[in-house]
């Protein structure tokens, strides 16, 4: 596959991963990426065809239980490392402002 | 017998007092850790309190356990309550787990004492040591190189005789290849050998937590101790655990030691070579039958491992949002600038390069040209160990191409860094269990590791094949100047 590791590419890919990313950084990341992306092309040598993808080494699948509640974190240890909690829950900068709402 | 075993004995029979051993301990890393870096946290008086406990436990007469005043430090990526976990970054830097992982309560169940945190590569992310928000960690052979990683810090606590074990985690070789630039032990289980619960995650399916010791019965021992099903981890197995401490001692006649011509060929040093070759020499004459095996598929391990490795951290580090917990950009303007900018900012470098990797190689329209691909090419690397085990028990390589490299050496060129885990990832790929054996020193006197590969949950048979390696030699028990001040 060509490689398609652009300036362009390099936001649209932190916009995904939700990374912010100065565009003085930009052009480090598409040097770096493309590098890494001309080395993973390698792969494209091997025949995959009829082969199964691997996901683990292990020979297990859907592992289950019953479906009971167990004992887990209270509300106060789930907190405990929050940023910002208020009257119980994790608290975040607005998402719509007053106009909008 | 080896140093945790011997420990433990002498606290078990009351010749030693777990409060003295572990108040050497605490001396040891005030005087040594200056110097090397490995120890992010320890806490002596939590530390101290515990041996006492454990004094008082014996002293009315209750039975100790298997590492009773034993003391240990565990990668900072190993979820304590008692301690913050910080994994290197300053994402987590004031993080303190509400819960502990699953070989923590193994350990304190087995009357070990956790005296410390030790450093790693940012969320284990490094073949070095160079990428942790707590400053590097430094080879206790020579201070100007590296230590390996991602574990580098519980490899050195060990090396440096700090504390007589530790635990690492390896994802890629991140345990065995610090053993090997160290000089000591370094075993990674089969996956799914020993749970993950608390083990903050990389690379989910290539994982595993092992212990670093000096001998390889202290790493048996250590295993017997972590190892066992825990149902808060769907992929940790049900199978019974041997008591691998006590069946080390195996005779090696008609054991079957593969080697892999190939991996001997471009890029390897020397003298790793040589130290390798002289191993393999050294079983043969032991009575093990050494075989020539194949692995067609081997040049494609780091390609695929670095695409399946850095996808699964793309999506494993999504939770680091500044809402749940981890760090928070001071200003934030909406809530998506909140995400991205706390992100941006509580994220190293190494970190983010991988998120952006990740994130690429799953992303719509590139998902089947390279992670889907990735799968496939991990598929025909299993298949290729799969049928090199049907001709022997284990399969011995060198852990890596060189021996420790300088320090800031690799840190702007992260496809050389990738590159020297080109003999490790094919345990972490094939869930096989691996270990490093220390096996010679190089011109300038820095050790050289050798290694063995056995199929998965063969953890006890390749254990016992290290262990008759171990009786004929001696490297294992060479220790740098820092460990004998």
């Amino acid at each position: 596959m060509a490689n398609s590791i652009d300036a362009d590419m390099v936001r649209r890919v932190a916009t995904l991963a939700r990374l912010h990313v100065g565009e003085d950084e930009v052009q480090r990341y598409v040097d770096q990426l493309a590098r890494m992306i001309d080395y993973v092309d390698l792969l494209n040598e091997v025949n995959i065809e009829n082969v199964e993808p691997l996901t683990h080494g292990l020979p297990v699948t859907n592992v289950l239980r019953e479906d009971v509640a167990r004992p887990s974190l209270t509300s106060e240890q789930a907190l405990a490392n929050a940023p910002q909690a208020q009257r119980g829950y994790f608290a975040v900068p607005k998402v719509l402002d007053q106009e909008s709402a | 017998m080896g140093d945790v075993m011997d420990t433990a004995t002498l606290v078990r029979s009351g010749s030693s007092h777990a409060v003295d051993v572990v108040g050497d301990c605490i001396k040891r890393i005030r005087s040594r850790d200056g110097a090397v870096n490995a120890i992010v946290d320890f806490d002596e008086e939590r530390a101290l309190a515990d041996a006492s406990r454990m004094d008082h436990k014996r002293d009315n007469g209750q039975p100790l356990g298997k590492l009773a005043g034993v003391p240990i430090v565990v990668k900072d990526n190993i979820c304590t309550k008692f301690m913050r976990t910080t994994c290197g970054s300053g994402m987590l830097e004031s993080y303190v787990s509400q819960f502990n992982a699953f070989v923590i309560d193994r350990l304190m169940d087995a009357d070990a004492v956790i005296v410390g945190k030790a450093n790693l590569d940012e969320f284990a992310m490094g073949s070095s040591t160079e990428f942790s928000t707590h400053g590097g960690t430094r080879n206790p052979w020579d201070q100007q190189r590296v230590a390996g990683g991602s574990s580098g810090g519980p490899a050195v606590a060990v090396a440096s005789r700090m504390v007589p074990a530790s635990l690492g985690s390896d994802t890629g070789g991140s345990i065995r290849q610090p053993a090997s630039f160290c000089g000591v032990v370094g075993l990674k289980p089969s996956y799914g050998r020993v749970s993950r619960y608390g083990l903050v995650a990389y690379g989910s399916s290539l994982d595993q937590i092992g212990p670093f010791t000096t001998s390889v019965e202290d790493a048996a021992l250590m295993l017997e101790v972590i190892t066992g099903h825990d149902d808060r981890d769907s992929t940790s197995i049900k199978e019974e655990v041997p008591a691998y401490s006590t069946l080390l001692d195996q005779t090696l006649d008609g054991r079957r030691v593969g080697v892999c011509e190939a991996c001997f060929a471009e890029g390897l040093s020397d003298d790793v070579r040589q130290s390798v070759e002289a191993a393999i020499e050294k079983m043969r004459e032991a009575g093990c039958e050494i075989v020539s095996v194949e692995l067609p598929h081997m040049k494609y391990a780091i390609a695929s491992y670095y695409i399946i490795a850095m996808a699964e951290a793309s999506s494993n580090l999504a939770r680091y949002d500044g809402v749940h917990y981890g760090y928070r950009t001071p200003q934030p303007g909406d809530l998506a600038d909140m995400y991205a900018s706390s992100r941006g900012e509580g994220f190293g470098m190494e970190v983010k390069r991988r998120i952006m990797m990740g994130t690429y190689v799953l992303s719509s329209g590139y998902y089947d040209a390279y992670y889907l691909r990735a799968l496939k090419v991990r598929r025909l690397i299993k298949e290729d160990f799969d049928s090199a085990f049907q001709r022997c028990d284990v399969i011995t390589l060198p852990v890596a191409p060189t021996t420790a490299f300088t320090v800031g050496e690799k840190v702007e060129d992260p496809l050389a860094m990738y590159l020297s885990d080109m003999y490790t990832v094919f345990a972490n790929l094939a869930g096989l269990c691996a270990i490093s054996l220390p096996c010679g020193f190089d011109a300038a006197g820095l050790p050289i590791g050798w290694q063995l590969m056995g199929p998965p949950l063969s953890d006890q048979k390749m254990l016992s094949i290290a262990y008759q390696y171990q009786q004929m030699t001696s490297y294992h028990l060479q220790t740098p100047a820092i460990a004998t001040d």
